[in-house]
């Protein structure tokens, strides 16, 4: 066979990497570029090497910050995983609740998250906000401008509302595409409810929840307008994620140089944690084939 | 073209087209040679391409951790990468 003649679809793909050149490689670029000098202005810039990165590498509030976004990146996919395959689980298979079950999951997806922070500033206000009156009502004090630790719940439970139902989409899609003959199989062999899961539903949604995984780690990783808008990172600096502090540094000091360093220090953990989430849940399937 | 905006470097610009050249090198490498995936001393099963991306990744690694973790001059950590992607492409 002609090996020229079998990849002539790489010119199909040529669009996207075009594309994907001018709007993630040449701002890459860019980054890196910029990590390296001390810039001034246009055309006053100087070569200063690894500097950017031994400052941001020793600064305390940017290890703060990476800490506080594990945990919070953590903490999401933990709830919102297990909640969000659960809920698809629970839905309807077919007919008008079915429709009306995914109508209502994709309502958050679809508010701007700008929107979604400000929905959640006016709910959990302790004074007028449905969420927060009627928490300071029960005689529990809620207060997410004061405590850090309400901060964090309200962050959480933003979050949560916000993104468990994609988790629950892509996993319901997942469910569907399972052929009714392995429950059928099931069924004759006599599988609990917990067999069915374990040997047939969670294998066969391993493609989907990787890309739920993957996703929400990115995407949780990466936060910025919803706890900007709701919180500003505060009280303190409590609820100063990465991305909160990178503008801080880029937008609010306008230190070009050392956020172009941190920015690629940022990639790189991203890089790095999708690779290895990639890699475990590859390993897990191959368990299964074995 | 004015390309004053992405404030180029010398050794930014040589940074980049090794980058470049490598990916050339290994779409040649491909062709000439397809590729076969392969278990070796990483504990998964890897075509070249992951093993270059493994390597590239654990360079940068170590270019931070030698840049946070001490005072050494840089090349030195740059040195190690070479010898850690030539070992993964070899022997991972």
């Amino acid at each position: 066979m002609n090996k020229w003649e079998d990849n002539k679809a790489w010119f199909l793909i040529l669009p996207v990497f075009i594309i994907v050149a001018f709007s993630a490689v040449i701002p890459l670029m860019t980054v890196v570029n910029y990590s390296v000098q001390d810039i001034f202005g246009p055309g006053q810039r100087f070569f200063i090497g690894i500097e950017w990165f031994k400052e941001v590498l020793s600064d305390g509030r940017l290890h703060e910050a990476l800490w506080r976004q594990l945990l919070f990146s953590g903490l999401v996919l933990l709830i919102e995983m297990p909640l969000g395959i659960g809920i698809a689980l629970l839905m309807p298979k077919k007919g008008w609740g079915s429709s009306a079950c995914l109508v209502i999951l994709a309502l958050p997806l679809l508010i701007p998250w700008n929107v979604i922070g400000t929905i959640w500033i006016i709910f959990t206000r302790p004074d007028i906000g449905l969420f927060g009156a009627a928490i300071n009502t029960l005689g529990l004090p809620f207060d997410h401008t004061a405590s850090p630790f309400d901060a964090w719940v309200t962050v959480m439970l933003m979050e949560v509302w916000h993104w468990t139902p994609l988790v629950a989409l892509l996993a319901y899609a997942g469910l569907r595409a399972i052929p009714e003959v392995y429950y059928q199989a099931a069924k004759i062999d006599g599988a609990s409810s917990w067999a069915i899961f374990r040997y047939i539903q969670l294998p066969k949604m391993r493609g989907v929840l990787t890309i739920a995984l993957l996703l929400r780690f990115m995407d949780s990783f990466l936060i910025y307008a919803e706890p900007f808008v709701l919180t500003g990172g505060g009280p303190g600096n409590s609820t100063t994620f990465l991305s909160i502090y990178l503008v801080k540094v880029a937008v609010g000091q306008f230190d070009l140089g050392p956020a172009a360093a941190f920015s690629l220090i940022y990639f790189l953990i991203v890089l790095l944690f999708c690779w290895l989430f990639y890699q475990a849940l590859q390993a897990v399937g191959t368990g299964d084939k074995q | 073209m004015n390309m004053e905006w992405m404030a180029w470097t010398p050794v930014t610009a040589g940074f980049f087209t090794v980058i470049v050249l490598m990916l050339i090198g290994m779409t040649i490498w491909e062709i000439k040679s397809p590729n076969v995936e392969r278990k070796g001393v990483l504990p998964i099963v890897t075509t070249r391409g992951d093993r270059l991306f493994i390597g590239l990744l654990s360079s940068a690694y170590i270019h931070l951790a030698w840049v946070g973790l001490t005072d050494f001059p840089v090349w030195v950590a740059t040195v190690l990468s070479v010898g850690f992607i030539v070992a993964v492409q070899r022997w991972g």
